[in-house]
């Protein structure tokens, strides 16, 4: 007995446009994502090429910080966020025995909000006066300053918010609502827990951003004094408010890639993931303490001691429940029969170099020290080892381990590694030196430097250039997997295990019509 | 007596594993490649230095022993040596001890955090203070004590920025008034902001400290050696965020009162010269300079500015109009609402003779050719 | 359970996502036009509401036909529970950015401006305030002179709405329980003098703001005070309108015979969101009004 009412099924543009198809608006989330990947590295071409050098040789310095703005906007609200629900589309459903998201018509929705968010927040580029310039944090009085493409961008942020609140209604519901009988909590894969925690961060956090970006929107254009001290007011508030919803983001962007590290590694080790009941718990731990660490990313406003202490104490504490994921993960390996096929490649990378930020995250914890660090560029290399050294990374891996599945080719591995390896020299080159330029005194967000930070620099810009040419490798491995290539068997990898290795590759149009059962 | 142990114990440390200091020692190795701080010059420089050297080795230990655990495990226990996988998939005893020990570890960090941060912490009995404002795009210093004041901007030329010059040994980080600071004093600072938040970053100091506006956060400095120390604007304040360095020279006491006496004389001879009445070419000259210090920044050097976000002066409608109505916007700021940025008021940055300058220098400059002559006795009437 | 899934009922295709989202792009896009008084502006987002508003008749009501027809089934019921609860929890996030504002300048920013006599000398930053150049508070119940303003006092209509509104979560409650009973009578009755309550408090509320704009001298730019009153209480006088829209919808529901005693999340649905903006009245008379 098959679930009820599939039967219209669409083809060609209405097939996308009106869609309710959990692994249809997951290729939705997965295509839109790379364009806008594609679009904010170009962004970061432009940034790393007027850098390339001392002096101002490419572009002006207002437009160079609108690069840097746009360039970290688009990567996290279009590229890492919709990348990843992307994923949990396509994957929850299949690993927890669904027939599909538990509400498929918001689904459609929460997708088709992006790309005219997305199309608002590219427009402000092209405004009179420009976009924003005023950075991703949007801190006022600064952004009280711009035009219109202020107006444009913020606006932007509030549909993109909205559709990261509707998109983890989603995924929560259908975790909790949608489970095949007899699994329980604690039987669901890691990465359905990641995201259910991540969908719960989502929406305390996006929330709260809506609130601060009203009140900006207000400042700007209704006369309140929310940042203004001579109405009362105070621009450090905003700071509050924007972290409060910036620090949980950090972990909604990278919670999800733990939970691939942790569907992959066991895979390619042949052995069950260590300290799964630890592993939910550390997570929960993160989630919980990355709502009371916001103010870290302010030591230098001027707070008072006993908010200084608080914050860098309950920072630290953060290291431990993360320590033990990284433990786990190493002792799953322990012993195990390992094999390195592309996404273990990508899952073991993406520990290291997550690895390298969680360090300097610890030290940059360290409060006297974070009046070194503070808006330097060793921060910039810092959330680069975060953002593009555990999300990018658990992205692809998630990419190559479930490509046979969805498509049901099997992918040019050779061409899989090359690009894992390319990347990852290139990713190094980029963003190790800038540890330096940040200790050495480059502060960040500067169109020109002081000569000393030349060759460091070069170093940096060369990297930028040569990771992203290696990602063409990646669109073609994708392209010619999606149009054919040897045939995926169901399990496609000889150590995996869940749900959705049981279905055929690729999956029926509704994954679990019957639900299965677990033991 | 345990206090100071404890203020020692990073330094101790780091001494003691690192031999005379491995990072320090580091950028005499790679010539050109500064990997780490800067010289600290002052005593929680030094302290802040040695604690980043003491965390950074810890992380490096740490990173070592569990990625070569990984590494071992990755060349060890590979399918294709035949290796055959184990079946544990928990141990409580394990999972105790990695959570417990971290912890201690984290301990032992935070206690020298601390007591370094309330050391930072302590602005009292202070021998001198100074107020520190940030503007778009400069610093301004004030000396209530001594009652001496002045701004400071950067002293780069045009030329080298836009690479028709060669760059000098201090590009970027050179100003045309550096604050001056006598060494062995403990100077508070007061800092506080125009417009934006901008933040007053001096490495080799040991200070960073954000500038708000309408708030006053306070920190302290106390140079040990003479020498000059450089810095920039740590936090983004707009298009040349990039361009408002920091010049710190710190002289002995002798020095200072002797820099004290001289900015008194300068300020008195500014003031004298908005008494007397200036030809034009004297005002061209002088707005010339004042403009590329002042107004160039948004303006443009040749007052074409940029489009939608700053106005061109060039034709304006305000340096080609009444003569009075060009003074108040640039002493009172103006707010079309047809800009990105509206003017600020330059009331409080310029002298009477500075402001007739500029403004005589773009009524017969930058393309526009009204033959007005500004002296600096209309511009004080329109003062309020 | 095992046959739970055959029943789950998954919708075909439909339009209305993405026709929604062209709305909420050109009622965005219009706010943004208005707000920088480009004279399209309005146009741009009477177009967008009409979309939207267009849309939500639409897809409700399919998604109500469905329902009615027993398309769903417990399960699917379980999903729009969740929805809802997760939904009404962002909300709850959203006022609390605000309420975290209020927090903050009442307890620190205006204290530590009133401390700082370097830059504002002869200000005490005692709340309420608009600030070091702002309007001067007068005590609340007195008349404004100039350059005065005088906050809202919490025992004139405030005090009068906090009854309205706890009366009307009773009224909500009681209706369930003529629902629960299948006592159509007491459920129509009930969320009728629901609605009434509801539209009372906005016209209420209404009068407030005429009077505070007209006599007290109290606006949206009476500095941090102003800011922060108008925002909580017109973000909740917004969330109660579309609150009493949505009674008002059930109300019409009931009369049409819509509901069973086992079967009425949508009912469920509105009666939450209804004691939600009715916690949040009673923050508001307590952090913003009382105190």
């Amino acid at each position: 007995m098959s679930a009820d009412h599939h039967a219209e099924h669409p083809t060609g543009i209405s097939r996308w446009l009106f869609t309710t198809n959990h692994k249809d608006i997951g290729t939705l989330y997965l295509v839109f994502s790379f364009i806008m990947a594609i679009v904010g590295g170009v962004m970061s071409l432009v940034i790393r090429s007027e850098l390339w050098q001392p002096g101002l040789q490419l572009v002006e310095p207002n437009f160079f910080n609108q690069m840097t703005t746009v360039h970290a906007l688009v990567m996290i609200f279009g590229f890492a966020m919709p990348a990843f629900v992307g994923l949990a589309n396509w994957m929850i459903p299949m690993m927890i025995g669904a027939p599909d998201m538990a509400l498929p018509r918001m689904n459609n929705w929460s997708f088709w909000i992006l790309p005219f968010a997305a199309t608002l927040l590219i427009l402000s580029l092209f405004m009179p006066g420009g976009g924003p310039a005023g950075g991703w944090t949007i801190y006022p009085p600064l952004s009280v300053q711009g035009g219109i493409g202020v107006d444009f961008t913020l606006l932007a942020i509030h549909m993109l918010g909205i559709s990261s609140i509707l998109g983890s209604i989603n995924i929560i519901a259908t975790v909790l609502n949608m489970r095949a009988p007899g699994m329980t909590l604690m039987k669901m894969p890691m990465f359905a827990w990641t995201w259910l925690i991540t969908a719960f961060l989502l929406i305390a956090a996006m929330p709260v951003l809506a609130g601060a970006v009203t009140m900006l929107i207000t400042d700007r254009h209704f006369g309140t004094h929310f940042f203004d001290a001579a109405g009362g007011g105070d621009p450090v508030l905003f700071q509050h408010v924007f972290w409060f919803f910036g620090h949980p983001e950090v972990y909604i962007l990278v919670l999800p890639a733990f939970g691939v590290f942790s569907q992959i590694i066991p895979t390619f080790s042949r052995k069950p993931l260590f300290g799964y009941a630890s592993m939910v718990y550390a997570t929960a731990s993160i989630a919980f303490l990355s709502f009371i660490v916001w103010a870290h990313h302010m030591y230098t406003v001027g707070m008072p001691m006993a908010g200084e202490l608080f914050f860098m104490y309950s920072t630290m504490l953060i290291a431990v429940p993360t320590g033990v994921k990284i433990f786990n993960w190493v002792s799953t390996m322990w012993r195990g029969s390992m094999t390195f096929e592309t996404p273990m490649l990508w899952a073991l990378g993406g520990v290291f170099t997550f690895a390298v930020g969680g360090f300097s995250g610890l030290m940059l914890a360290i409060t006297p020290a974070d009046f070194q660090y503070q808006d330097t560029y060793f921060v910039v290399a810092h959330f680069h080892y975060v953002i593009f050294g555990a999300t990018i990374y658990g992205l692809f891996a998630a990419i190559y381990y479930w490509l046979p599945k969805w498509t049901g080719h099997l992918y040019n591995e050779t061409l899989g590694k090359w690009h894992f390896w390319l990347t990852t020299i290139g990713f190094n080159l980029t963003f190790f030196p800038q540890h330096f330029l940040g200790l050495a005194g480059m502060p960040r967000r500067i169109p020109d430097y002081a000569l000393q930070f030349t060759e460091f620099n070069r170093w940096s810009t060369i990297g930028a250039f040569f990771t992203i040419i290696s990602q063409l490798i990646f669109f073609y491995i994708a392209i010619r997997a999606m149009k054919g290539g040897a045939k995926a068997t169901d399990q496609v990898w000889e150590g995996a295990d869940g749900l959705e290795w049981t279905l055929s590759s690729p999956p029926p149009y509704h994954s679990f019509a019957v639900a299965p059962k677990v033991k | 007596m345990f206090i100071k142990l404890i203020r020692r114990f990073p330094g101790i440390v780091s001494r003691l594993i690192l031999g005379l200091g491995l990072w320090l020692s580091a950028p005499a190795v790679f010539a050109d490649y500064a990997l780490n701080f800067q010289k600290p010059v002052t005593p929680v420089a030094h302290r802040i230095l040695e604690l980043h050297n003491m965390i950074l080795l810890i992380c490096v230990i740490i990173f070592v022993l569990v990625f070569g655990v990984m590494f071992y495990s990755i060349f060890a226990h590979r399918k294709s040596r035949g290796y055959k996988p184990a079946k544990f998939h928990d141990n409580a005893t394990l999972e105790v001890v990695w959570t417990v020990i971290p912890f201690l570890i984290l301990v032992s960090m935070a206690i020298p955090s601390t007591a370094t941060l309330l050391e930072m912490d302590d602005t009292s009995k202070s021998d001198l203070t100074i107020k520190i404002t940030g503007y778009q795009w400069k610093w301004k210093y004030d000396y209530p004590d001594q009652d001496v004041s002045f701004f400071s901007t950067l002293a780069t030329p045009r030329d080298q920025i836009e690479n028709k010059a060669a760059k000098e040994q201090h590009y970027l980080l050179e100003v045309d008034n550096p604050i001056v600071i006598p060494v062995g004093k403990k100077v508070r600072f007061l800092v506080t902001a125009n417009d934006v938040i901008h933040s007053w970053w001096v490495p080799q100091l040991g200070v960073k400290k954000d500038a708000i506006p309408g708030f006053i956060n306070e920190f302290w400095t106390r140079a040990d050696e003479a020498g000059t120390f450089r810095g920039q604007c740590a936090e983004l304040c707009g298009k040349d965020h990039g361009f408002m360095p920091i010049v710190v020279n710190a002289v002995n006491p002798e020095d200072f009162t002797k820099w004290v006496a001289m900015q008194k004389d300068k300020a008195a001879a500014e003031s004298a010269s908005g008494a007397k009445t200036w030809s034009k070419d004297e005002l061209l000259e002088k707005g010339k300079k004042a403009y590329a210090g002042t107004c160039a920044a948004c303006h443009g050097v040749e007052g074409k500015g940029i489009p939608g976000v700053f106005p061109a002066l060039d034709g304006s409608q305000i340096a080609t109009g009444p003569v009075d109505e060009h003074i108040k916007t640039v002493l009172h700021g103006r707010a079309t609402g047809k800009f990105g940025a509206q003017m600020p008021a330059f009331a409080a940055q310029l002298s009477d003779a500075d402001a007739a300058a500029i403004i005589t220098f773009e009524r017969n400059a930058l393309g526009n050719k009204t033959g007005d002559v500004v002296q600096p006795s209309q511009v004080k009437s329109l003062r309020k | 359970m095992s046959t739970a899934n055959s029943h789950y009922y998954l919708p075909n295709p439909s339009p209305w996502p993405i026709i929604t989202s062209a709305g909420l792009f050109a009622l965005a896009l219009g706010f943004i036009l208005l707000m920088n008084n480009v004279s399209a502006g309005p146009w741009f987002m009477l177009a967008g509401t009409a979309i939207i508003v267009y849309m939500m008749i639409r897809w409700f009501g399919q998604v109500i036909g469905e329902s009615e027809s027993g398309t769903y089934n417990a399960q699917v019921d379980r999903s729009f529970r969740w929805g809802m609860a997760w939904f009404i929890f962002s909300e709850v996030m959203f006022f609390a950015a605000f309420f975290g504002a209020l927090f903050y300048v009442r307890q620190f920013s205006a204290q530590w401006i009133g401390a700082d006599d370097l830059l504002w000398p002869g200000y005490d930053g005692t709340w309420p305030t608009a600030g070091p150049k702002g309007l001067i508070p007068v005590p609340a119940g007195t008349i404004p002179g100039a350059n005065q303003f005088s906050p809202m006092g919490a025992w004139g209509i405030p005090a009068i709405n906090t009854l309205i509104l706890l009366s009307s979560g009773a009224t909500v409650t009681w209706a369930h329980w003529g629902l629960l009973k299948d006592n159509r009578a007491q459920l129509i009755t009930g969320l009728f003098l629901t609605v009434a309550l509801g539209m009372t408090f906005i016209a209420l509320q209404a009068f407030e703001y005429v009077h505070a704009y007209t006599e007290l001298g109290l606006t949206l730019k009476t500095g941090v005070y102003g800011a922060t009153f108008f925002m909580l209480t017109g973000f909740h006088g917004f969330h109660v309108t579309m609150g009493t829209i949505m009674l008002m919808v059930i109300l019409g529901r009931a009369i049409a015979g819509h509901f069973r005693a086992d079967h009425h999340f949508g009912f469920e649905a509105v009666a939450w969101y209804w004691h939600f903006v009715d916690v949040v009245w009673l923050g508001l008379f307590i952090f913003v009004y009382w105190l």
